[in-house]
């Protein structure tokens, strides 16, 4: 048979160096190559348009009674409505809009401190680096939302609390990964080579360190999305979220609290889970193809269900077949 | 080196659990608005009755002799006193993580099991219709609110299984057998809730690590080797991709205690879970407090043993 092409290719990593492309060209080609990142970032397109669209699109008022109680699904409401006689589609579309505010918000104070923590970690070394770390150890270690709750609870509950708890638990991983990687990123030569020519650090850090751990960094934002999006319907569904605001977590919580169940209103509940499922799926699909795209181990498999070959991963190109 | 490895371990969940202490202590007696001095907000109360209560408790005190009486009564097993039912707290805990413990020990062991083979098959079958299948489904479990999943079985499974507390008021003296019964019967949607959410996750921790150890090259040497898929897969990958799982499974720990509280909320399980949201709701700080700290300890104690334990699976450690 002879020795495989593509095992010698990709497994021994002899491939020609990819040709250069311009900065953000890995995307697109995480794109065209996996059909799972293609479905997650469709996915979560496709929920970030009607989150901006919302006010537009939602077809009723989410303040006033439109319908009888827990009316089922119909043409009217294609959704039904909730027990004050609100149409359950529009209070999707709305609490879609909250929810995935507070998800990214959430994400984008925990990249900050996360990314800052890890950036000043790995840079920097020595006894700071292994305090920042013990820290967060620490906070990997203690249970989230035991965490969340207390600290909710004593601060009263509101949407800048709801984003700021949420982002205090998922800072961690941020700032493990990027510190690792700045440790490594600092000591290669061209960095070296910049610093002897007087490159200040932040230079190096944003010229340098940072774009080579742009992917990695984009995956972790987009796993932490769908985390932040979890974890508010869990602070929500407890109440500890913003009471006046409607979110998907919210809408599970009335729906609980207000009897839904015993009514026999299915609509009222299972459609607001569907949304937060699809949305975190929609970033998991996508954030995993990136990781995936970056670890070339796993595109080897000694082994395979019908034959011993090199076999591509779900949905990745026919040029392994 | 062992001991090393040990000492060093013990020192960091030491150190871990006291700074819990110090960070539950602090939370809520110094933020602003504190929690424990609205205890002395009784609305219509005279500053005599105020001042009176604060002495009660010990809030005029400086903080730092707070902190140091917080810690004496600590040692002594003292978790201070419910607001909502006059009990000491740790006697009100006690009750609640025993009832806690078997459901999520069972749900939890559940989980593992089918996530074992689900991952494996994932990564075995790689490629195929059917791994596409399973890893979407575990995907999608791992997506799910916890809570949600829980209304969800509740709409349509309450009609077959009791779906309320932990046991039924109605049955009038029962046997042990009986009551052993009931209260299984009881546990099994809890269980099952924790079971799913769980399952979704340890398939695709799993999947991920067999994945990684398929690619090695002593998976291809055995290969050579003519040894069957059955043994390649079961003595040579899946024992190395034992070790990542054991770490994973362990920092998952939290999350399960998060399913708990989110499971035994919906469920009306009296177990650990319910009694945190009902401190929540009832602004029972002392529970709350006394809740946070059991779950962290427990969580802090299970990864040092879960550290241990990697270490004797894994004789490559040095450190």
């Amino acid at each position: 048979m002879g020795v495989r092409p593509d095992i010698v290719g990709e497994g021994a990593g002899l491939e020609a160096p990819p040709p250069r492309r311009r900065r953000g060209g890995w995307f697109f080609q995480i794109l065209r190559e996996s059909r799972q990142a293609k479905v997650g970032l469709a996915v979560l397109l496709f929920f970030i348009v009607v989150a901006l669209l919302a006010p537009w699109i939602a077809p009723y008022s989410v303040h006033e009674q439109t319908g009888a109680v827990y009316c089922p699904p119909s043409s009217e409401h294609l959704l039904g409505c909730d027990d004050g006689g609100i149409d359950m589609l529009s209070l999707l579309i709305v609490g879609g809009r909250t929810s995935l505010v507070v998800g990214f918000a959430a994400t984008f104070v925990a990249m900050i401190i996360g990314g800052g923590i890890g950036i000043i970690a790995g840079y920097r070394g020595g006894w700071l680096d292994g305090l920042l770390m013990r820290i967060t150890d620490y906070f990997l270690v203690i249970p989230d939302l035991p965490l969340a709750i207390i600290v909710a609870a004593v601060w009263g509950p509101s949407l800048p609390h709801l984003i700021f708890v949420i982002a205090l638990l998922l800072w961690t991983s941020t700032a493990r990964i990027i510190r690792s990687q700045v440790k490594s990123v600092r000591e290669l030569v061209y960095v070296k080579r910049a610093r002897s020519l007087g490159a200040r650090n932040t230079r190096i850090v944003f010229r340098h360190v940072l774009p080579q751990i742009g992917p990695l960094l984009i995956a972790n934002t987009v796993l932490t999305v769908a985390i932040a999006i979890f974890d508010e319907t869990a602070l929500s569904f407890l109440g500890l979220g913003d009471p006046s605001a409607v979110t998907w977590g919210s809408i599970i919580q009335f729906a609980f609290l207000r009897s839904a169940i015993s009514a026999g209103a299915w609509w009222a509940i299972i459609p607001a889970g569907l949304c937060v499922a699809l949305v975190i799926m929609g970033c998991y699909w996508l954030g995993q193809a990136i990781e995936d795209a970056l670890n070339p181990r796993l595109k080897v498999a000694h082994l395979s269900p019908r034959s011993f070959r090199l076999r591509p991963l779900p949905g990745r190109g026919k040029d392994a077949e | 080196m062992r001991a090393d490895y040990v000492i060093k371990r013990t020192a960091f969940a030491i150190i871990t659990i006291f700074v819990s202490i110090t960070l539950n202590f602090f939370l809520f007696r110094v933020i602003p608005g504190d929690a424990v001095s609205n205890l002395a907000r009784v609305p219509h109360a005279t500053p005599q009755l105020r001042q009176a209560l604060e002495k009660e408790f010990g809030l005029d005190k400086p903080k730092w002799e707070q902190y140091v009486i917080y810690l004496k009564e600590l040692a002594h097993g003292n978790l201070g006193v419910s607001f909502a039912n006059q009990e000491p707290v740790w006697s009100n805990l006690k009750t609640a993580l025993a009832n806690t413990l078997p459901m999520v020990t069972l749900g939890t062991v559940f989980a593992i099991v089918i996530g074992l083979i689900a991952g494996v098959f994932s990564a075995w079958r790689r490629g195929t219709k059917l791994e596409q299948v399973s890893t979407n489904v575990a995907i999608a479990f791992y997506a799910f609110p916890t809570q949600w999943l829980a209304l969800v079985l509740l709409i349509y499974l309450s009609a077959f299984l009791p779906s309320h507390g932990m046991t039924n008021d109605f049955l009038l003296n029962p046997t042990p057998w009986e009551h052993f019964k009931d209260v299984l019967l009881h546990m099994v949607l809890p269980s099952l809730t924790l079971a799913l959410t769980l399952y979704g996750q340890y398939t695709l921790v799993v999947r991920s690590a067999m994945l990684e150890t398929l690619g090695e090259d002593y998976v291809l040497t055995a290969r050579a080797k003519g040894l069957p898929q059955r043994t390649i897969v079961v003595r040579h990958a899946l024992r190395n991709a034992m070790l990542p799982t054991t770490t994973l499974i362990a920092l998952s720990l939290g999350y399960i205690v998060a399913g708990a509280i989110l499971i035994e909320t919906v469920f009306s399980w009296p177990g650990i879970g319910s009694a945190v949201y009902q401190a929540v709701t009832q602004r029972d700080y002392p529970m709350l407090q006394g809740a946070f700290l059991v779950l962290t300890v427990s969580v802090i104690f299970a990864n040092f043993v879960a550290d241990l334990l990697y270490f004797k699976l894994d004789p490559r450690i040095t450190e």
